[in-house]
């Protein structure tokens, strides 16, 4: 009898197996999958604190999706494109993961997204800055949130122009991400009417940055482009405030600079500086209202851009699956393009055919400590600039599907 | 002996069914790494030189085979043996200037050399920096077989994998691996006997440096990607912990060490930085307590079991 | 070289002080590295760490216990050096009958550990340590602006190298450790506590890289990674110098930073790899490195 009762438990659930659980939904579950950097040089600025607003976005949507719960499930790719890679194949393959979300580090980016296009699931780009991604290597399943060197540069460039910044000098970091930075700033510089006065590439990565700051320096421009990203910008920063380079009388364009690494600067060494991003934290009501929530969660820290992004990407993709009833990437990258983006991070975004969500920018300029009132009170915001003058133009556009289609 | 004739074709068999049983991306990573520990091995194990700069010839032959798989369009057997090729002719280069000195100063030398390659890899535009070569592809193998479906792409890294190991065997078995032992035991007294002591230590470390190189041409090719992760020290420090956990101068040894690490650094991925202390961890370990290795130890502990003498050296 | 005519000498002596101030942090390493090596033949691997740690301390002491600059320039390398004297006891002396290269592995597992800890507790990033009130500003030497801090770390960088020069060359506890270095068993049938003697130069070598870490928090961020990109440059200039003489590290520390100064201006690109590129050359010319005595 007992061996008759769980020979029809067996029974049962082969069936239970066999039967697809749901027709719209694959294995039953919707799992997202966050892949950053945990622990290394990027780790502050997304890490921990992405896999937390992915987690906001599910736990806002209701925990489930056409009536299948929603997993997330997250990784540490080291900021190795194989590992990665590995993750990637592996979540796909294995754990059945239907979309990778943040994606710092552009060579990983490239692999992932190159992955998910062959195995036909969604990502959601949010710290990865490289324009290659929605450009000449573009995916119709991958997805660029929050920023790209392309709006940095232009933001940051058109707008020093135009407030009397028209002579610089670049220090780039001498490989290809600093070059790419360094090319579409001084495009937009050019562009607004401005002259670049010369460049020097320094090492990478680079502790000390005096010398190239003294070559900086003797050129007079007046603002000093930092081609860079992370430690190299902070080691940088700090240092031409050790050389009395601002108190002199020449600015600073950090050109990819994150709340977080204000924050670890410090204002007083920080203030000054001119910066593009996508999202400020104490914008308006609801990017408060959102990031305190946040914070609550993070230690009291305040998201970045690329945390924000996060959200808003995760969100906007729960929707997308709702009103395309199903998890299949086509299908739901379909509804992604249709579906304008608003939440407290865009208003009125739209995901453009190769993939870039292009929203408002805004600049900023880092405050003096004085004029900080409370924590993480770190930036004026001096101008909104408009999506569709902050990114790349879609005619300009390198995406090879693209191209097949005209 | 007995344990030979036994355990060989028991292992090749597991090493065939394994596929099927677990991930095969991951098989394959953990066998590229296992040829890179065995060449490491040869030079570690065999001739007592501690090399800390093997990253550089498995990375810079990872770009190497890449750029001619992905750009020069050759197949994946050549792009495999310019690799190696490469790896080779940085081997002998390298290995000819570390080779004045010995001891911890060849350690050194042999690290910065490594780094002056990596920075060499920031910079060279056919590398495209950090974002690596990307999107390469497996090809055909001899125009014939299609690498893209993961189980034939592994059954040819593990021919080329069994190819490397025969290679070392065949070089640590003959009157030249012979003489790699006696520089490692005595050299005054290898090059009073009227052997040209550092002409053999230039050959093994041109060999081991050729092999670490078809490890990363191969690691490219599986994981259609060369990036800088496999030119960094990191990557160095990594095979040489591997070789240490699994057992220095044993033959299966550095395998074992391989597989361990690499499933450490898959499964453990999202424990971050805890994955470093774990790695520093059985350093310290291995080097206090268990200076044999895994499969040292176990081999030891069978020969005191069958209470055979203690074979003559085999250990420093 | 192609562009010596297109720099202006006064941006030439710029660049070169620079240089010497980078060359004070090698030269300080450096010495740690080669008093360890000359007593214990141990490459010190955690060097980079200690020099970490060094920074850290002085940030932990000043951030949680209001333990100002000054103090920690002295106590920040008594407690990592405490530290590096428990790490010789427990550890390091268990290895010394062994190859050396037993030694180097430990310590790189020990390093890997140290580093791994405070990415977990820090975060990457790094801390930001202010520079003191009393160096704050600097001088305007006409052919640059001298920010009084840098003076101030070649100033002690290079009365802590002449001072232990000093002690080892000119005092009897000195000679007593050039001894140890030559004949350990002979020295300790005069009587000497070898053990201790070893022991307590390890202690003041990873004091040394701490005090390095304090001189440098102000200047570069305070992380977990600092140590790491610095370590393999002071290998390197080991071996250019050659271990065997004390004054010879501190000498190519200086040289080195100086080299590496001026390729900033002539070719920046190289300046990552200029110090590997002379090694080679030493290597080949000069194998026992350029103050080392021929083995």
């Amino acid at each position: 009898m007992k061996r008759l009762s769980r020979l029809a438990l067996a029974a049962a659930l082969m069936l239970a197996l066999a039967v697809p659980v749901s027709a719209q939904v694959s294995d039953g579950v919707v799992k997202i999958g966050v892949l950053n950097d945990m622990s290394g040089v990027y780790s502050d600025l997304c890490g921990p604190g992405s896999v937390e607003a992915v987690k906001m976005a599910v736990e806002d949507f209701g925990g489930k999706v056409l009536g299948k719960p929603i997993e997330v499930v997250s990784a540490d790719h080291q900021n190795k494109a194989d590992i990665g890679a590995n993750v990637a194949n592996k979540w796909i393959d294995v754990d059945k993961v239907d979309v990778i979300v943040d994606l710092p580090n552009t060579a990983v980016c490239l692999a992932v997204q190159k992955i998910c296009q062959d195995k036909n699931r969604i990502n959601l780009i949010s710290t990865g800055a490289s324009v290659i991604l929605t450009n000449k290597n573009c995916s119709p399943t991958g997805f660029h949130w929050t920023y790209d060197n392309y709006a940095l540069g232009k933001g940051t460039g058109t707008a020093m122009v135009k407030e009397g910044g028209d002579t610089w000098f670049f220090l780039t970091a001498d490989y290809a991400f600093g070059h790419d930075l360094e090319k579409s700033t001084a495009e937009a510089v050019t562009k607004s009417g401005g002259t670049v006065k010369g460049s020097v590439r320094h090492p990478f990565p680079c502790n000390d940055f005096s010398s190239f700051l003294l070559q900086a320096q003797a050129s007079k421009a007046k603002v000093i482009g930092l081609a860079n990203a992370g430690g190299d910008t902070i080691n940088a920063v700090k240092q031409a405030a050790e050389f009395g380079i601002v108190q002199a009388g020449q600015r600073l364009a950090g050109l990819l600079v994150f709340i977080s690494d204000i924050h670890s600067l410090g204002l007083k060494t920080a203030q000054g500086l001119v910066v593009t991003t996508g999202f400020y934290w104490d914008q308006n009501d609801e990017t408060r209202a959102w990031s305190k929530k946040w914070s609550a969660r993070m230690n009291g820290r305040m998201p970045t851009m690329a945390q924000a992004g996060c959200y808003s990407a995760t969100m906007h993709y729960l929707k997308a699956v709702q009103a395309a009833g199903s998890d299949e990437a086509k299908a739901v990258a379909k509804k992604m393009r249709e579906i304008p983006v608003n939440d407290f991070f865009a208003k009125n975004g739209k995901v453009r055919e190769d993939g870039r969500m292009v929203h408002d920018m805004l600049l900023a300029q880092v405050k003096k400590p004085e004029d900080s009132k409370y924590a993480w009170d770190y930036y004026k915001i001096l101008r909104v600039i408009p999506g569709d003058e902050a990114y790349k133009p879609i005619s300009e556009t390198e995406c090879p599907y693209l191209l097949e289609k005209k | 002996m007995r344990l030979q004739k036994i355990g060989i074709p028991i292992l090749l068999a597991l090493a065939l069914a394994a596929p099927f049983v677990v991930y095969p991306v991951f098989l394959m990573k953990a066998l590229c790494f296992a040829l890179f520990a065995c060449a490491f091995n040869l030079l570690l194990g065999y001739v007592g030189l501690l090399s800390f700069g093997h990253a550089a010839y498995f990375g810079f032959a990872a770009y190497v085979s890449a750029h001619a798989a992905k750009v020069w369009g050759l197949g994946p057997e050549l792009a495999l043996v310019l690799g190696t090729l490469t790896a080779m002719g940085l081997g002998l280069v390298f290995g000819w200037l570390a080779i004045r000195r010995s001891g911890i100063y060849f350690a050194m030398i042999t690290l910065a050399l490594s780094q002056m390659v990596f920075f060499f890899c920031v910079q060279a535009p056919f590398t495209h920096g950090e974002d690596g070569i990307q999107a390469v592809p497996r090809g055909r193998l001899l125009g014939l077989i299609d690498l893209t479906d993961n189980l034939s792409m592994y059954y040819f890294v593990l021919a080329v994998f069994i190819l490397g190991l025969l290679i070392i065997r065949r070089a640590v078995g003959s009157p030249f691996g012979q003489v790699l032992k006696a520089i490692r035991e005595n050299e005054p007294r290898a090059t009073s006997l009227g052997y040209k002591t550092d002409r053999y230590k230039l050959m093994a470390f041109t060999l081991s440096a050729a092999l670490a190189g078809t490890a990363g041409a191969m690691k490219a090719l599986v994981f259609q990607l060369a990036s800088l992760t496999d030119v960094h020290w990191h990557a160095s420090g990594e095979v040489v912990l591997m070789t240490l956990l699994g057992g220095v101068g044993t033959v299966f040894g550095p395998v074992v060490g391989a597989f361990l690490v690499v499933a450490i650094q898959n499964y453990l991925a999202q424990m971050g930085a805890w994955v470093t202390i774990i790695q520093g961890g059985i350093f310290v370990i291995c080097v206090l307590i268990f200076r044999r290795g895994m499969v040292g130890e176990v081999l030891e502990f069978w020969r005191r079991r069958n209470s055979e003498p203690p074979p003559s050296g085999g250990h420093h | 070289m192609f562009e010596l005519i297109g720099i202006p000498p006064q941006a030439l002596f710029g660049q070169m002080l620079l240089g010497l101030i980078n060359g004070a942090f090698y030269a300080v390493l450096s010495l740690g590295l080669a008093l360890i090596f000359g007593l214990l033949n141990v490459i010190n691997f955690t060097h980079g760490a200690q020099y970490m740690l060094g920074a850290y301390v002085a940030w932990l002491l000043l951030n949680f216990l209001g333990i100002n600059y000054w103090l920690a320039l002295v106590l920040a390398p008594v407690v990592v050096g405490a530290f590096g004297i428990l790490l010789e006891r427990l550890m390091l002396r268990k290895l010394y009958h062994l190859d050396h290269l037993y030694g180097l592995l430990l310590t790189f597992g020990l390093a890997l550990i140290i580093e791994g800890v405070f990415r977990n507790l820090y975060g990457i990033s790094g801390q930001s340590y202010p520079v003191p009130p009393v160096l704050t500003g600097g001088y305007n030497l006409g052919f640059m602006f001298l920010p009084l801090y840098r003076g101030w770390v070649v100033f002690v960088s290079l009365v802590v190298c002449l001072g232990t020069w000093l002690v080892i060359e000119k005092t009897k506890l000195g000679s007593y450790l050039r001894a140890g270095t030559e004949n350990p068993t002979l020295v300790q049938a005069f009587g000497i506590n070898v053990p201790r003697m070893i022991t307590l130069t390890y202690g003041f070598g990873v004091g040394l890289a701490a005090l390095a870490g304090v001189l440098a928090a102000p200047i570069y961020q305070v992380k977990p990674t600092m140590g790491a990109d610095m370590i393999i440059v002071v290998f390197a200039v080991v071996v250019i110098g050659g271990m065997g003489s004390i004054m010879g590290s501190v000498v190519t520390g200086f040289m080195l930073g100086l080299l590496e100064g001026l390729t900033k201006v002539f070719y920046p690109e190289a300046s990552n790899t200029v110090i590997f590129v002379v090694m080679a050359v030493v290597l080949l010319i000069k194998p026992a490195g350029l103050f080392g005595k021929a083995s």
